[in-house]
């Protein structure tokens, strides 16, 4: 056999809505492969040039330096309002937010409920960690019973700290909600289905349905005190029971859309 | 050179469409002209006034301490207002909704019983329009005709069946016979 | 086009729709609800974007989102609702967007009451949200010049990349006067007309980010000295200020909006009696028309501020002036719109010389008011 008779075909390569560079995130977050799923979503729509992204603050405040496409940076929360300037005046550009539980279940929770209440065609792509992962760790509204955090040292105790907020379940009983959603990021088999949720979610978008969000499971190794493996393990043990993945709401119009 | 005006009643007597028609008139007659209410809760179903001002000139402060003329549609308004009108001034009462009469013996009086003739032409909606025509006869500030322009061009579209009555009771206010004492 | 009759809200409404507004979001709150209510229809009815948000907050970020594209997006609260906003205008302003917001105070702190105040002046004119920025702050006393104002305040916040406010009380909001309207402009075309910063999608060009980020603190103090030049050309260019009566007065008084309506009828009735008095009215606060009332501080023997607030405004003068001439205060607070005769008692006082350079005018002013209450 000669070398020349050797076909070479490309199956992987890096998405052109993302940027070729080292993000800030730490080793073995999840942020990347969330990352890495909108823009694979936003290649295969061929849509990245008609995108308006919405950062959010936490630890993806500099998501606007990975995701290749037009972006604006919201105040803590706000990203939904953001959105929804943006999207009134360019209905027809592509818009999402990107944010964590701290800032859409806690601080923006006013924002996404009533985004989400008016019907506002924007995609939201929702990373639950259990904690406020840019400012050390804190206990966020999705933080688990019993979770310790920087400011649940000795666990979280629902008699005196609540309990956790299900965000995309709350979501999905307003009407104005199209596709709400849960996924994970803790294994292949999850992340692709993550990935067809986020595609399903533009493709709500782009019929005009209104609202979609996309839960995603997400690890913070860091904060956790973990490695990624062990990160990974205590997502599936302990956050999946709280948080199931599943459909809390799929307007029939895409519920037949398979990728 | 002004002339300030308030017209007070309870809500739902009229008071800030009178006083709006006033400030129409005016403009439509070359003047400076402004017209404030008393707003908020007071709307609803209180007591209202509205000042307008008439003026040849650049209008400044559109509230006054001290009204050249003003109509009072209830005793409230009477007892509010009466005090405060310039000497000279005039004071048109509703007295269909007043149970005193006025005090003032430096003013122009002028009493009307706007409900009972407004029923009379047909609607007790009209009294504020009988007080007006009563208000312009003393205090010529404006011709009537402006205000019947002014009603012409503004009265809400479902109540335009309603003109000549309007005009009606401008006309019958302001040729009410009754004792104006100075 | 013919005078018409307009409420002050209403006539800004509708000059913001005449100067090429694309987008409002709002949220209702007395005096300025009819402003909202009035864009609920005629937006819409011109194929433009409305919003009524579920916060001052959301309303905000609404137009914080829309103004990255480069439309033409404004906002509109009174008091507690703009104390809500102040987040949104400093990220505003950090991201150097244009913006319009009027603002139609009412009397506070706290939920106050809905009469006509001028309370907000320092949170305004001063910056009530957080770093280093200014917003330019144009104050009508009369429904025409809040049309004038609004109409070109679009321009201004686009030339120099700032929040532009209009800043009234209550009562312009509610009364209504003769105005006449500005022709109506066309709508910028979004993104064909979009200005070269804007964020409209990277439609075969280098995409663009827009963010009030600058991690690095000499990135973050070069965006500000950015800002701030841009700043000095406002102030350079833009100081906006009408007088009455000053070419022989001895005596200035100063007063923006309605205080400076009221404190005209307080000034003729003044000047009928001899007294050569005129007056100041800012209509910029922010740039202050610093050199103006420096000029009349080498002319008359003393000034009065008139304001419907505790002396904010009294500080910038009494900065302004240094010492030069006394300056004397006379406001009303809670509410309450100063009467022309309560004024006129106050000028009379200066014409009397009473005016003084000891001690406080505040302290004074308190003393005057403690007879009231």
């Amino acid at each position: 056999m000669v070398m020349s008779d050797i076909q070479e075909e490309v199956v992987y390569q890096r998405p052109v809505s993302l940027e070729n560079t080292v993000t800030h995130y730490c080793p073995g977050c999840t942020h990347g492969t969330a990352h890495r799923l909108v823009a694979e979503v936003l290649d295969e729509m061929g849509i990245r040039e008609k995108t308006i992204g919405v950062a959010s603050v936490g630890c993806s405040v500099f998501a606007y330096n990975y995701i290749n496409t037009d972006f604006v940076q919201a105040p803590h929360g706000r990203a939904p309002a953001m959105a929804t300037g943006v999207k009134r005046v360019m209905p027809d550009r592509f818009v999402f937010t990107y944010q964590g539980d701290g800032d859409m279940a806690s601080i923006g929770m006013g924002e996404i409920v009533a985004a989400a209440a008016r019907g506002e065609n924007i995609t939201v792509i929702f990373i639950n960690n259990t904690n406020y992962g840019m400012t050390g760790g804190q206990m966020a509204p999705t933080t688990l019973p019993g979770q310790k955090t920087t400011s649940s040292p000795t666990g979280r105790d629902v008699e005196v700290q609540g309990y956790p907020v299900r965000a995309v379940e709350l979501l999905s009983t307003l009407d104005g909600a199209s596709y709400a959603v849960r996924r994970s990021l803790h294994d292949p088999k999850n992340i692709r289905m993550a990935k067809k949720a986020i595609r399903t979610a533009f493709e709500v978008q782009a019929r005009g349905l209104g609202f979609s969000v996309v839960e995603l499971l997400s690890i913070c190794p860091t904060n956790w005190g973990m490695t990624p493996d062990q990160a990974l393990n205590w997502l599936e043990q302990h956050m999946i029971p709280y948080y199931p993945i599943g459909d809390f709401k799929v307007h029939e119009a895409i519920a037949n859309l398979r990728f | 050179m002004q002339t300030e005006i308030v017209i007070a009643g309870f809500g739902g007597q009229g008071v800030l469409f009178a006083g709006q028609l006033l400030a129409y008139a005016a403009m439509d007659s070359g003047m400076e002209t402004t017209w404030i209410p008393s707003y908020g809760p007071e709307m609803r179903g209180g007591t209202a006034n509205c000042t307008v001002i008439v003026a040849d000139e650049e209008i400044g402060a559109p509230v006054v301490r001290n009204p050249q003329a003003v109509i009072a549609m209830n005793r409230p308004s009477l007892d509010k207002y009466e005090p405060l009108i310039k000497p000279g001034g005039v004071l048109v009462v509703n007295s269909s909704m007043v149970d005193r009469t006025p005090e003032r013996d430096d003013i122009i009086v002028v009493t009307i019983p706007g409900n009972e003739i407004a029923e009379e032409l047909g609607s007790r909606r009209l009294t504020n329009m009988v007080l007006l025509g009563g208000l312009l006869k003393a205090l010529p500030v404006l011709p009537l005709e402006a205000i019947e322009k002014a009603l012409a061009e503004h009265l809400p579209e479902r109540h335009k069946k309603l003109l000549p009555q309007n005009y009606q009771a401008l006309r019958a206010g302001a040729n009410y016979e009754q004792e104006a004492f100075v | 086009m013919a005078r018409e009759l307009w409420k002050g809200n209403n006539a800004i409404a509708e000059a913001a729709v005449r100067a090429g507004l694309q987008a409002y979001f709002g949220y209702p709150i007395t005096p300025q609800t009819e402003l909202l209510e009035y864009l609920s229809w005629r937006m819409p009815e011109l194929g433009r974007a409305f919003v009524q948000a579920e916060s001052e907050l959301g309303a905000v970020n609404m137009v914080y989102g829309a103004a990255c594209t480069g439309a033409r997006v404004m906002s509109s609260s009174s008091s507690p609702g703009v104390s809500l906003m102040m987040e949104g205008l400093s990220y505003l302003a950090g991201t150097e967007l244009p913006a319009v917001l009027v603002d139609v105070m009412r009397g506070g702190p706290g939920l106050g009451n809905i009469a006509p105040a001028q309370g907000d002046y320092n949170q305004i004119v001063h910056g009530g949200g957080h770093g280093d920025y200014n917003m330019l702050v144009l104050a009508p006393s009369s429904v025409q010049e809040a049309v004038d104002l609004t109409y070109i305040s679009f321009d201004l916040a686009e030339k120099y990349r700032v929040v532009t406010v209009v800043l009234l009380d209550g009562s312009i909001g509610q009364m209504m006067e003769p105005a006449e309207m500005p022709e109506m402009r066309p709508v910028r075309r979004l993104p064909e007309e979009a200005p070269e910063w804007a964020v409209t999608g990277a439609m075969g060009r280098q995409r663009r980010v827009l963010s009030s980020i600058y991690l690095q603190p000499p990135e973050e103090e070069e965006a500000n000295l950015r800002i701030l030049k841009r700043w000095q050309q406002v102030i350079a260019n833009e100081v906006r200020c009408k007088t009455y009566y000053m070419e022989d007065a001895r005596f200035a008084v100063v007063g923006f909006g309605s205080a400076g309506r009221v404190a005209l009828s307080a000034v003729r009735a003044a000047r009928a009696e001899g007294i050569p008095v005129g007056l100041v009215r800012p209509i910029t606060l922010n740039p202050f028309p610093e050199k103006i009332l420096q000029q009349y501080a080498g002319q008359v023997e003393s000034m009065l501020v008139v304001e419907m607030s505790a002396g904010q405004m009294l500080e910038d003068v009494r900065r302004v002036v240094q010492g030069r001439v006394p300056v004397e205060l006379c406001a009303r607070l809670g509410g309450i719109m100063p009467l022309p005769d309560e004024v006129l008692d106050a000028i009379r006082s200066l014409a009397r010389g009473e005016a003084t350079l000891e001690g406080h005018p505040r302290d004074r002013w308190l003393q005057r008011m403690s007879l009231l209450y």
